[in-house]
């Protein structure tokens, strides 16, 4: 079926522009073919059938999430929870092995003088995997690597695929893939599911978080299929954004997330994770974001295997916050380490 | 999505199909209370004085979440209510049918603001008197009240706007009875379009909630409202009564029960005052099975739980499409119960108390009723308080139109499940009932929001959400809900001469 196409538009280029007009082109064939080279995702795909999104509505319920007051023992409680669900994430060009070993440190022991969790896991570049790996080496605090061609996904799969495997190599515990967002966009879903589920092979034991880039999706509903598709492909994580695109992470895509993975455990689907990334920047705000799992995912998905967060200045205002509960006055920001 | 046969799958591999385990529990978030001071005891006010009743009698207003006494009012009888009509017509002759439109403007303009100048400690009376959650007094009750007044403030000048082609003249006094549901709301919305079209007041707070009533009282005296232009004669039925009786009143305004509504229309017949009425709903919220179903339950939730269901727009007939029967129970059974029920002065109670041990036997009667007669009965397990009036979010299944919790008002918060096949299956269904306040429409299909709403006998309907309210946006009923508006310029022709939408305008 490819190479009738091939020698289609082989044919139809080599001639003068009359064959053009008489062959009737499809652009999106064309499109696809010149785009990836030919491969295209299966043909006969069909995308899970997913109900409607209300955007007032999500957008309402999740606001009314938001106004929970959480006080005392129960804000100590979820604060130290927060810590213990965040990918502490450094996802810069100038990383270098001395900004990944202060990161580690902070990850393994955010405060000297608090009682707090280590947290989750260090999110990182594939380079810089051994760096993280040989720093947390006996620890809790798991090795997350972005990968695929992170942030845009708009490499060969082959390419992307071999992006996997060395990280995977490198020792990283969990990867962290993006979706082909213009394959989505222009309706091959096909390739969205094929690339997630060859990236789920690739990571043989790690597991992988599948990001939607929710803020180039443009619709709720967009996302919804997205999760969808994301989780019938294998992914054990939906994640919403690299974080280098603005809308991040939001309160209403959250909630959305989860009622879509909601609705697979209720169908039989094995349980599924969730991680906000990119825009929650204090304290109150990953508050909010508990409040949300709590209330819309029950007890079971309030853990690090299943809910995490991704962020790096969150921590430090979240320290800020449990010295303050412990002290009952904040302390500035020169007594929180800057790693 | 999940099919019928999927909703009887037993083996899950995780938790969904029990309710959520209590993990993370929230501390209590009690709003304080020790920012203002009640009165122990509170009189009448006539004629921008506090006066004692005519009998000297007062009576005790309650908490309805801890069953004690909150403060004393005074018990008005028919002497009170003659000397309140006397002050308001006075002040009607002397002053505020003489007062410049502008000038009547920003009287209420004032009001607007001092009310979001005192908002907190309204909000917090609110729920101490009459039961409902803090959450809901602060952010819907209490802004509500402010935005009518400064909504009909606008109004006062504009008049001849209001009426097309004819002068815009007020009728008189106004008698105005009002529920302990949302007792600063009502009050807002009787007073302000009220005193915008010129008119001069008698207004009787619920006899469960007088207080906030009272302190809008206060308000009024700081705003230094001309005396007599706006009374408040706190009581019961018999008080209710004597003003409706009232030979001096032009206009009565009344929200409650239908049964007494039915009584204060036959009590005027004949006589020439004017009357709108504002009754129960049993209304119907209706889930089509292309709707976005997660928002759907949010809802049907909104519209049965919100205000402990004392709401008489309540969407108290969940009308679903039986397709989607058995998947929508399942989320409801497990959204009630991420229900918070208890003290409602909390920030995070999602349900208060009942407002009274009256009205909390009348939804244990036909909450029994609906189990007798042989619907499911599916409660929340919320812990409630020990003390205090509570009921736990309910909701039946296996319900039909012949069923008494079909038909009859709960005021409570329990909802009745009742299936429908096709969009005229719906609208029959949803029609077939004496009341007409209110309806929701739930489905991703714009077309099929028309069509249905086209042909649904509600005053108010709302699509794609629920209980949506706005000064702008005028509120009343069909059938036995009553009949005229309140909000909008629809708000303003109840209180207008020749502007009656039930009487034929007179000649020039």
């Amino acid at each position: 079926m490819v190479t009738k196409k091939r020698t289609q538009s082989k044919t139809s280029r080599g001639r003068t522009g009359t064959s053009s007009a008489l062959v009737a082109r499809n652009s999106q064939d064309e499109a696809l073919h010149l785009s990836t080279g030919g491969v295209s995702g299966r043909r006969n795909y069909r995308p899970p059938h997913v109900p409607p999104v209300e955007a007032v509505g999500l957008e309402e319920r999740a606001a009314s999430l938001a106004k929970r007051s959480i006080k005392k023992a129960s804000k100590v409680e979820g604060l130290k929870m927060a810590i213990s669900m965040m990918d502490l994430t450094t996802l810069e060009g100038k990383d270098t092995p001395g900004k990944v070993v202060a990161l580690c440190r902070k990850a393994l022991r955010p405060h000297e003088k608090l009682d707090v969790p280590s947290c989750a896991a260090v999110c990182v570049y594939p380079n810089l995997v051994p760096i993280a790996k040989r720093a947390l080496a006996g620890s809790t605090v798991k090795i997350a690597s972005v990968a695929t061609a992170f942030p845009s996904g708009q490499s060969p799969l082959k390419v992307k695929l071999e992006d996997v495997r060395r990280a995977v190599e490198f020792g990283a515990d969990e990867i962290d893939m993006v979706i082909d967002r213009g394959a989505f966009l222009r309706g091959d879903y096909g390739k969205v599911f094929d690339e997630i589920a060859a990236t789920k092979e690739a990571c043989g034991a790690a597991h992988l978080k599948v990001i939607l880039e929710t803020g180039e999706l443009g619709t709720y509903d967009a996302i919804r299929l997205a999760s969808a598709i994301a989780i019938e492909a294998g992914g054990d994580f939906i994640k919403t954004s690299t974080g280098k695109v603005q809308p991040a992470a939001t309160l209403p895509v959250t909630l959305l997330m989860l009622e879509v993975i909601r609705d697979y455990v209720d169908a039989g689907w094995r349980m599924i994770g969730m991680k906000p990334a990119g825009g929650v920047r204090n304290a109150k705000q990953a508050l909010q974001y508990l409040c949300l799992v709590n209330e819309t995912m029950g007890d079971d998905w309030m853990n690090p295997d299943m809910f995490r967060f991704g962020a790096s200045a969150l921590l430090n205002d979240v320290l800020m916050q449990l010295e303050a509960q412990q002290t009952g006055r904040y302390a500035g920001e020169d007594y929180f380490s800057k790693d | 999505m999940a099919s019928k046969e999927l909703a009887t799958t037993t083996a899950v591999q995780g938790t969904m199909n029990k309710p959520p385990k209590a993990g993370w529990l929230y501390a209590p978030s009690i709003e304080g209370a020790d920012h203002f001071r009640l009165k122990p005891r509170y009189e009448l006010f006539i004629s921008g004085k506090w006066v004692e009743p005519h009998s000297g009698k007062h009576f005790a207003t309650v908490n309805p979440a801890t069953e004690t006494v909150i403060a004393e009012v005074a018990e008005g009888d028919a002497a009170d209510v003659d000397a309140a009509v006397k002050a308001a017509r006075e002040a009607y002759e002397k002053v505020w049918s003489k007062m410049r439109a502008a000038e009547r403007g920003k009287y209420i303009f004032r009001i607007a603001r001092r009310i979001q100048e005192r908002a907190r400690e309204l909000a917090v009376v609110e729920s101490l008197d009459g039961g409902k959650p803090i959450k809901e007094s602060r952010d819907v009750d209490v802004p509500l009240a402010a935005a009518h007044f400064f909504h009909y403030a606008g109004w006062a000048d504009k008049l001849e706007y209001a009426m097309a082609g004819r002068r815009a003249r007020p009728l008189g006094v106004a008698g105005q009875v009002i529920p302990w549901n949302f007792p600063l709301l009502m009050a807002a919305w009787k007073l302000a379009p009220a005193l915008a079209c010129g008119n001069t007041v008698v207004l009787k707070p619920a006899e469960t909630t007088p207080l906030t009533a009272l302190i809008l009282a206060e308000i009024l005296q700081e705003c230094e409202l001309p005396e007599g232009v706006v009374n408040i004669v706190t009581g019961a039925g018999a008080t209710g009564a004597a003003i409706v009786g009232h030979p001096g009143i032009d206009k009565i305004a009344f929200t409650g029960s239908t049964a007494v509504g039915k009584r204060i229309q036959r009590e005027i017949a004949g006589t020439s005052k004017r009357l709108t009425l504002e009754l129960g709903g049993k209304a119907a919220n209706i889930v089509f099975a292309d709707a976005a179903i997660d928002q759907a339950v949010e809802g049907i939730i909104n519209g049965i739980y919100f205000n402990q269901g004392h709401v008489c727009c309540a969407g108290s007939r969940l009308l679903v499409e039986e397709s989607v029967h058995d998947v929508l129970v399942r989320k409801l059974t497990r959204r009630i119960e991420t229900l918070r029920v208890g003290d409602p002065l909390d920030k995070n109670t999602d349900v208060g108390a009942i407002n009274s041990k009256m009205q909390l036997n009348k939804i244990q009667e036909l909450v029994a009723a609906g189990v007798s007669e042989g619907c499911q009965l599916h409660q929340s397990h919320a812990k409630l308080p020990d003390r205090g009036y509570f009921f736990a979010p309910t909701f039946f299944t296996g319900v039909s139109q012949s069923h008494r919790i079909a038909q009859e008002e709960i005021f409570g918060p329990v909802l009745s499940v009742i299936t429908f096949r096709t969009p005229d299956e719906a609208v029959e269904k949803a029609n077939n009932t004496e009341y007409g306040l209110s309806a929701g429409i739930w489905t991703d299909k714009a077309a099929k929001v028309f069509w249905m709403a086209k042909r649904l006998r509600a005053g108010v309907v709302w699509a794609n959400t629920f209980n949506k309210f706005d000064p702008t946006s005028p509120f009343g009923g069909f059938k036995e809900s009553g009949f005229g508006r309140e909000g909008g310029r629809a708000g303003l022709l109840p209180y207008l001469a020749d502007a009656g939408s039930f009487a034929a305008p007179e000649a020039e």
